[in-house]
């Protein structure tokens, strides 16, 4: 079906399901139960699903295809972020040209300095996609922000005011982007019973956006391309010697990742019109590092799942506070209560790294092919049937990542 | 490897299937049923506390959400009042807010600008909070204030000194009770010139972001009308430690005061760089070299240790203060958590009360509401002596305190002295002074 095997079909299939049914997927539980704390079902956390999904599906070409670890793609991230807010300051809250900007202009990004990494591999282009991407961080947080020419706003983030030119913008258009006048916030909870799922209009575009770039992913990775990319990461110096220049195709690669990193940053300026210099820092770069192993490098589904695991980690865990803990064990005699709270404590609220980290410690440990692997191996428990996860296996890389 | 079996059938089921999710979100767009944004239904409100909890301004952070669960205490009629009752508003009763008992989320803003939102989105989308209040940076205030105006919630401002937040970067449905760096500067500046001479050579030394600037512009205006000489002022990164290569150059400037423009983590290390460069120990142009530090808190001081002594700044509130609401806030905090509340503290569990005091005021939770009872407000016992919540900023007017790090502290909270308070009158600026102007408040957005 469009170009695609059975199993990608397939997994396609169940991607597209998923991703549209997220509603109602990510609020199982009742709004006033004490459960509703792990819900996920609101408009923000969705967004962020699917926009760090894009960004972990684009890394994914570059590092898992062809090897090369890029430390600096937050900085297309922020590229896409800043060109998508000036044409919302400039032009028009309307989210289709700030995307096609955002996607653009890192495109143009990324090849300057993939052209220029790509001269060395391994830990040194490693290092250079950092230094760069850390130059980056510091002309948007100070050098571009300074009175005289303020391109980025600096540490307060890039942000629309009222008196910004918007020459394009009427006076029927909400205050806010929008999709042809259909505001990216406006939001329809279906209450139903106990239960309160949310359709939010920024949400289905972000996740028709992902679709779309899920399924360009599927064809990259399928074809002849896509094998010279695993070319260039199972032998490099082999392919030199058949008379092949390996670069184009890893500039290729590289300039595709960035352009869905940028396509990224135009959909997290489009849900919410702000660029702040910190999503261009070392460490968003290795959030998205995080969420490729995590999930598992070089399959299809696993960057998706790992973007959606560590957001959920940062979003949910980050909010149990002492008194929500209390009111868990409040079952539990007095004395105990206190106890298994300070035993619980440290690894939720502000500590919810620290389990994250022990998390990511025991995925790379016990399942080097990310969570992806997991699922296979419990696939494999189950009856020992090929169905499903069969696309998964066929791409799944059996040497760890570099 | 491709294989298409692309039919009639299949194609019409499938663009079916497409168009059904695409209309989906158009079909769900009608606004919901309530008057406001997150109109509290329940017997409760939930309030949204927005606090740094890891990162530079963790301390900050830490000080402000106790101050935070505090003020939730006290609204709710436990403990023992702190300053509900010296408050000059007699609107709260300790019942909660309009009968309805008061609840709390918490968030990590990580002093990010991206972060501090997406934890008040959430705050906003998933728990249904009808303020968020918090924050610990200027950059974040102002990221935050933008989302809440947006979103149709009030925003009560946590510490933030920027000019930016009630100036150029305004907001209808933002407040902010802390005072800010002009204010800083017109305070600053007769006792400067007091204690150190009208024929003084500055060097400044600024934080290289938003609040440095205008801490840096404020501070330069202020001293020049002296008769200050600014010497240079240069800018340091944000993520610097070691100040060493930028106070080398102050010796041979012929500079003898330097402006440490700088707050938290890059405080404490620059000026125990300047003392261990020996700055305090000399004398130039035939006078002792003195270090201010414009923006001064106690935890600053904890952090810095001796470096601090006989360094003159100013702060919002200090928790000597002898006032009958000071005294309220301090017994009440120190008898909750063992030790005296921060300006952070201070700040955050006044914006919780004034919040509280407005919605009883205006009989309502909705955001239009409450802009309208703090607009003008006017009120007394909160720390600060008479204060205004000034209608065309939204910014609050109060005294400043102009403090020096103690010489002989008695223990590790007595770290800092006031050395005057300037009234009031002596740091008010007109609404359109060129520091905040540019900014717009707009309209209250109550999201409906």
């Amino acid at each position: 079906m469009m170009g695609m095997n059975n199993k990608d079909a397939t997994l396609f299939l169940i991607v597209i399901v998923l991703t549209l049914l997220a509603p109602f997927i990510l609020n199982p539980f009742p709004t006033d139960s004490a459960m509703a704390q792990f819900n996920a079902g609101y408009p923000d956390l969705m967004q962020r699903f699917v926009i760090f999904g894009i960004f972990a599906i684009g890394f994914n070409i570059l590092f898992g295809l062809t090897g090369y670890l890029s430390f600096g793609h937050a900085a297309f991230l922020g590229v896409g972020s800043y060109s998508a807010v000036w044409i919302f300051k400039l032009f028009t809250y309307n989210v289709i040209p700030a995307i096609g900007l955002a996607v653009v202009l890192a495109g143009l990004f990324a090849l300057l300095i993939g052209y220029v990494s790509l001269r060395r591999s391994g830990i040194y282009f490693s290092i250079l996609t950092l230094a760069f991407a850390q130059m980056s961080f510091a002309l948007a947080y100070s050098v571009l922000s300074n009175p005289k020419f303020n391109l980025t706003n600096g540490e307060t983030g890039l942000q629309v005011y009222a008196d910004d030119p918007q020459m394009f913008h009427g006076p029927n258009l909400p205050d806010l982007p929008h999709l042809f006048g259909l505001s990216m916030r406006a939001n329809h909870q279906m209450s139903v019973g106990a239960w309160d799922f949310n359709f939010n209009v920024g949400y289905y575009v972000c996740a028709v956006i992902m679709i779309l770039a899920f399924y360009l992913a599927i064809r990259i990775f399928r074809s002849p391309f896509g094998m010279m990319l695993r070319a260039v990461k199972s032998n490099n110096t082999r392919m030199t010697y058949t008379g092949l220049n390996a670069r184009p195709y890893a500039l290729a690669a590289f300039v595709i990742s960035g352009m869905y990193a940028g396509l990224a940053g135009g959909l997290m300026a489009s849900v919410d019109p702000l660029a702040g210099a910190e999503r261009m820092q070392w460490t968003a770069s290795g959030e998205v590092v995080l969420m490729t192993i995590l999930g598992g490098a070089g399959t299809l589904i696993g960057p998706i799942l790992g973007a959606g695991f560590i957001k959920y980690f940062e979003n949910i865990f980050s909010k149990i506070n002492e008194s929500v803990l209390h009111s868990w064990f409040s079952f539990l005699p007095d004395g105990l209560e206190d106890v298994i709270v300070a035993m619980v404590y440290p690894f939720v609220g502000k500590g919810w790294h620290l389990t994250l980290g022990m998390l990511f410690m025991l995925v790379v440990i016990f399942l080097p092919g990310g969570l992806v692997e997991g699922g296979q191996r419990v696939m494999k428990l189950f009856g020992k049937k090929k169905s499903g996860s069969g696309a998964k296996e066929k791409s799944t890389q059996s040497t760890p990542a570099e | 490897m491709s294989k298409s079996n692309l039919t009639r059938r299949g194609l019409l089921k499938s663009s079916a299937v497409a168009g059904a999710g695409l209309a989906l979100p158009t079909i769900f767009t009608a606004s919901s049923a309530s008057a406001y944004m997150n109109e509290p239904t329940g017997g409760s409100v939930t309030l949204g506390f927005n606090v740094p909890q890891t990162g530079p301004y963790a301390d900050e952070g830490a000080d402000e959400l106790r101050a935070y669960k505090l003020a939730v205490k006290h609204l709710n009629g436990e403990g023992d009042g702190g300053m509900m009752t010296t408050f000059s508003s007699k609107a709260l009763q300790g019942n909660g807010i309009l009968g309805k008992k008061v609840e709390f989320v918490t968030g990590d803003t990580q002093t990010k600008s991206d972060a501090a939102r997406a934890s008040a989105k959430s705050m906003i989308e998933k728990d249904g909070a009808v303020m968020i209040t918090g924050g610990s940076s200027s950059g974040v205030a102002i990221a935050v204030q933008g989302l809440c105006q947006e979103a149709g919630i009030i925003f009560m401002a946590g510490l933030t000194h920027s000019n930016d937040t009630t100036g150029k970067d305004k907001k209808a449905n933002g407040f902010r009770h802390f005072f800010n760096a002009y204010m800083s500067g017109a305070a600053l500046a007769p006792v400067l010139e007091s204690q150190y001479g009208a024929d003084r050579k500055a060097y400044h030394l600024t934080a290289d972001y938003t609040w440095g600037w205008t801490q840096e512009e404020s501070i330069v205006a202020a001293t020049e009308a002296l008769g200050w000489e600014t010497i240079e002022t240069v800018k340091t990164p944000l993520a610097a430690t070691d100040f060493s290569s930028y106070i080398a150059p102050v010796l041979n400037s012929g500079a003898d005061v330097l402006v440490l423009n700088h707050y938290g983590g890059n405080m404490i290390n620059s000026i125990n760089n300047a003392v261990q460069f020996g700055l305090l120990d000399k004398q130039v142009n035939g006078k002792k070299f003195e270090i201010v530090v414009p923006l001064y808190s106690r935890l600053m001081a904890q952090g810095a240790g001796e470096a601090v002594k006989g360094v003159l700044g100013s702060t919002n509130w200090h928790w000597s203060l002898q006032d009958e609401g000071s005294k309220a806030f301090v017994k009440s905090f120190g008898t909750e958590y063992g030790r005296p509340p921060s300006q952070a503290a201070h700040t955050t569990y006044c914006q919780t009360l004034l919040y509280a005091d407005a919605c009883e005021r205006a009989g309502t939770f909705n955001p239009c509401g409450v802009v309208e009872a703090l607009e003008g407000f006017e009120f007394d016992g909160l720390g600060n002596g008479p204060t205004l919540y000034r209608a065309e900023d939204h910014q609050c007017f109060k005294d400043v305190l102009v403090v020096r790090g103690k010489e002989n502290p008695e223990s590790e909270f007595d770290l800092l002295e006031v050395v005057e308070v300037t009234p009031r009158a002596q740091v008010e600026y007109a609404p359109d002074h060129p520091m905040f102007a540019g900014g717009n408040l707009g309209e209250c957005n109550d999201g409906a």
